[in-house]
């Protein structure tokens, strides 16, 4: 034990040195560090410079995180009105009716066809609205997207399946993530994070944000935008809608769309040349700008609906028929509703309503406050903690307290390299293992005390204090292990980090606690060969 | 240089005698968690019940007025709201979690920021969704339940089968009285509350394991040792490690308590008095506990042949 081979002493220096060296750029920010690279001279290699730094958590920055799930009766309720629309384009090609129209069922439609002959005839046609499920990781799974049921008595019900809808929930999220990180994108807000978090969820991060409350609105709208023609009276084909110009008072509008926004290729905010309102100016695509023209010539004189979301925003009288491609949306829009709308229409329509299930959102102030409590609780702690280990072993304690400082300053390092998240937890785990630390240190010097007081030179009792303490200080760190580790895979967000610094404590403490001190005694009683252990 | 010694380097103290007073008192705290447990319950916080938690901070000049704030916010009908001073002259306000699902949280908000912003700031807005929620409860649950199967088989494969009992029975022990102290305290119980729990867990198990190393390299040193004896002297012998490193926990999580601010306040004294309750069950409920199971191999009652303890104590 006493004896520590060159090569050894480097080798222990070297780890610590590096694994020190790693946690500085954590220490200054990403500019400063940018700065700091550039500033080097050009024969110099970048690569040795550590830049990788530790991430704050939204805790300690301030900023918004927000769950969002894709809402499945949404989704269900959105598919079932398109399969009823490709059920009547279905019949109506064979010019077959069902008895009493189509109902929407909580899984799809049914209808009844009483005719026997109608209802073979129409069976097939229906059987080839259900499409074998395919998808992007398992390929084709062999199940079809409908089940389709026919009762004796000329009911027949179109049901979505299990796979079927599943298989919709994951396109509508990988859809939904683009149309999110568009919309948050063009809101401006720097460095989002958006992630698939489960089958049907959405984890959006936004740090240092001002105005969570805009955020929100804008990712809950689902931003479906429809040109449809007034009706004059409610009749089948109307649908009564709540309207912006009549102050939620609901208008009758037709159910056919003449046009809608997944044709629009720009959309930005502006204002009105005559009454100086704010605006917002699309531009549709040449498919869009066909449908739209034609529409427009056909109607011309009468009220053209613009929806949004199931809302009336405007109902503006076709002047002349509008075949650019080109118009404008007014609806007593302020500037920021204005700009709102632009992004929504850029960003595209959500593929189904998407719910707010999580919210946790911290102010900057907040943050900056529990960085300085965090700050301040660490140094006191440190102070302590290393008064106490001073006073009770002298200079073994001074050993001790170096590898303390060590050991918080590789957990800080590997953290870095890792570009692990710092949170609040993640900081009292850092003032605890300060505390549980010195464990190993007690361990083994009280260890080598007993060894001392039952007669063994000094040499022999630091071999035995070191060599009989190890166990027990591998046992009681793997006890703690256990608890963090468990605590990282259930534990979400901020209690995380609370388990990634005990799991690297635990770690650099071999290094520490074990070989750091092992080494300053080492050289220590070289140097001095004292007859009389100061502890 | 006279050294401090929170503990003196000779001591002979009957530990295992006191079992007379742990046991019971113990056993009774115990009980006495249960049906607190049960008849009270824990104060849970918006991770496992749902609801929405801001934390609002007077604007410049504006000061916080937690009786306006009661008044107003209880005013909004979203039943059985908390209001309550939160740190330095901030305000929290808890609301219940509203019907309507995940989209009812919406509406709290909403009114919360018309009646607040323009006297506070919203410095902390949390809303958990009743899915979320249980959610959490699961895996907070599944946590707790998984930590002590994983102890269990750690000890299983560590020790042998009396001492991985003992060890059982003290971190259970610690386990129940925690959660006593968070239904006692009213110390909202949320997801750090879980990860305080897990850590008294890993520091539980931490001091029963120095002790019972102790233990079992005592007993093939001293084959016929009497038991009380030999836990005796195993507590002795690690007594100034044990109180020298409660210590220094203890200080760092009195920093902790003292500067770490208010939101992990909670979880600082809980685990401040883990480390006291841990310390207690190692030498007071864990080892004591070892007499009455018998420690295999060992003879419990050979008073009169203990020549391997004279050796010993002749040494000393």
């Amino acid at each position: 034990m006493l004896r520590f081979s060159t090569t050894k002493i480097v080798a222990t220096l070297a780890v610590i040195v590096i694994g020190l060296a790693l946690a500085v750029p954590s220490f200054f920010s990403a500019d400063q560090r940018k700065a700091f690279v550039s500033s080097l001279p050009g024969w110099f290699p970048t690569w040795i410079v550590p830049t990788r730094a530790i991430v704050l958590g939204l805790d300690l920055q301030g900023g918004s995180q927000i769950v969002l799930e894709v809402d499945r009766n949404d989704l269900t309720r959105t598919m079932a009105q398109q399969l009823r629309d490709d059920v009547r384009g279905a019949l109506r090609a064979e010019a077959i009716q069902a008895d009493g129209g189509i109902q929407l069922t909580p899984r799809g439609v049914q209808l009844r066809i009483g005719d026997a002959a109608n209802r073979a005839r129409a069976l097939p046609k229906l059987r080839a609205l259900s499409q074998p499920v395919t998808d992007a990781v398992l390929g084709q799974t062999g199940a079809n997207t409908l089940d389709i049921k026919e009762d004796p008595n000329g009911t027949i019900r179109l049901d979505f399946t299990d796979a079927g809808l599943n298989a919709r929930v994951r396109r509508a999220v990988s859809q939904a993530i683009e149309v999110v990180r568009r919309r948050v994108d063009l809101g401006g807000t720097t460095e989002p994070s958006i992630q698939q978090q489960g089958a049907d969820r959405i984890l959006v991060q936004v740090p240092g944000l001002q105005d969570p409350q805009r955020l929100e609105e804008q990712l809950g709208k689902t931003a479906k935008l429809e040109f449809r023609m007034l009706a004059d009276s409610p009749s089948g084909d109307v649908d009564m809608l709540p309207s912006r110009d009549s102050n939620g008072q609901r208008v009758p509008v037709e159910r056919r769309v003449m046009a809608d926004g997944a044709d629009l290729t720009d959309a930005q905010p502006g204002f009105d040349s005559k009454s100086n309102e704010p605006i917002v100016n699309f531009k549709f695509n040449l498919r869009g700008a066909q449908r739209f023209g034609q529409a427009t010539s056909e109607n011309v004189g009468r009220p053209m609906a613009i929806v949004l979301d199931n809302e009336v925003v405007s109902a503006p009288r076709i002047l002349q028929p509008i075949t650019g491609g080109q118009g404008q949306i007014s609806g007593r829009f302020t500037v920021q509703q204005a700009n709102d709308l632009s992004v929504l229409l850029r960003a595209g329509a959500l593929p189904a309503k998407l719910t707010i299930i999580e919210r946790r959102t911290v102010g900057p102030g907040l943050g900056r406050d529990s960085i300085e409590a965090g700050k301040m609780a660490t140094l006191v702690a440190t102070v302590l903690v290393v008064v106490l280990m001073f006073a009770t072993y002298g200079i073994f304690g001074l050993f001790a307290n170096i590898a303390l400082l060590v050991h918080v300053g590789l957990i800080l390092g590997l953290m870095s390299v890792l570009e692990a998240t710092m949170t609040l937890p993640g900081i009292a785990g850092i003032v605890l293992t300060i505390g549980t630390a010195v464990d190993s240190n007690v361990l083994i010097y009280e260890r080598v005390r007993e060894e001392v007081r039952a007669g063994r030179s000094i040499p022999s009792a630091l071999q035995a204090g070191f060599d009989r303490a190890f166990a027990t200080i591998i046992d009681s760190n793997s006890t703690m292990a256990i608890a963090a580790i468990i605590l990282f895979f259930m534990g979400s967000g901020p209690v995380r980090g609370f388990a990634v610094v005990f799991i690297l404590g635990i770690l650099t403490t071999v290094i520490t606690a074990v070989t750091l001190t092992r080494m300053m005694i080492a050289l220590w009683y070289q140097r001095f060969r004292p007859k009389v252990l100061p502890i | 240089m006279r050294l401090l010694r929170l503990w003196p380097d000779e001591s002979h103290f009957d530990f295992m005698r006191l079992r007379r007073f742990s046991f019971p008192l113990s056993a009774l705290l115990s009980i006495a968690t249960v049906v607190l447990f049960v008849t009270i319950g824990l104060n849970f916080g918006i991770d496992f019940k749902g609801g929405t938690l801001v934390e609002l901070r007077p604007k410049a000049g504006a000061t916080a007025d937690v009786g306006a704030v009661r008044h107003t916010a209880n005013g909004f009908g979203f039943g059985e709201t908390e209001v309550q001073e939160y740190g330095q002259g901030s305000i929290s306000v808890r609301f219940p979690l509203q019907a309507g699902g995940e989209t009812g949280q919406t509406l709290v908000m909403q009114k919360a920021h018309a009646a607040f912003d323009a006297d506070y700031t919203f410095e902390r807005v949390e809303t958990v969704g009743p899915r979320v929620s249980g959610e959490l409860v699961q895996s907070g649950t599944i946590g707790v339940v998984l930590s002590v199967v994983a102890v269990l088989m750690y000890l299983w494969f560590r020790f042998e089968r009396e001492l991985a009992l003992g060890a059982i029975v003290g971190t259970l022990h610690d386990i129940v009285l925690t959660v006593g102290l968070f239904v006692i305290t009213r110390i909202e119980f949320n997801m750090t509350s879980i990860a305080a729990i897990l850590t008294i867990v890993g520091y539980s198990l931490n001091e029963t394991v120095v002790v019972f190393d102790r233990t079992r390299e005592l007993m093939r040193r001293y084959k016929t040792m009497p038991t009380v004896e030999l836990l005796n002297l195993s507590i002795n012998s690690t007594m100034s490690r044990t109180v020298m490193t409660a210590t220094s926990t203890a200080l760092s999580l009195v920093a902790l308590v003292l500067f770490g601010g208010e939101a992990i306040k909670g979880f600082s004294v809980v685990m401040l008095v883990g480390v006291v309750l841990c310390t207690y069950s190692a030498i007071f409920i864990s080892t004591p506990f070892l007499i009455y199971i018998g420690l295999q191999g060992h003879s419990n009652r050979s008073p009169g042949r203990d020549e391997d303890a004279a050796l010993k104590h002749a040494a000393e």
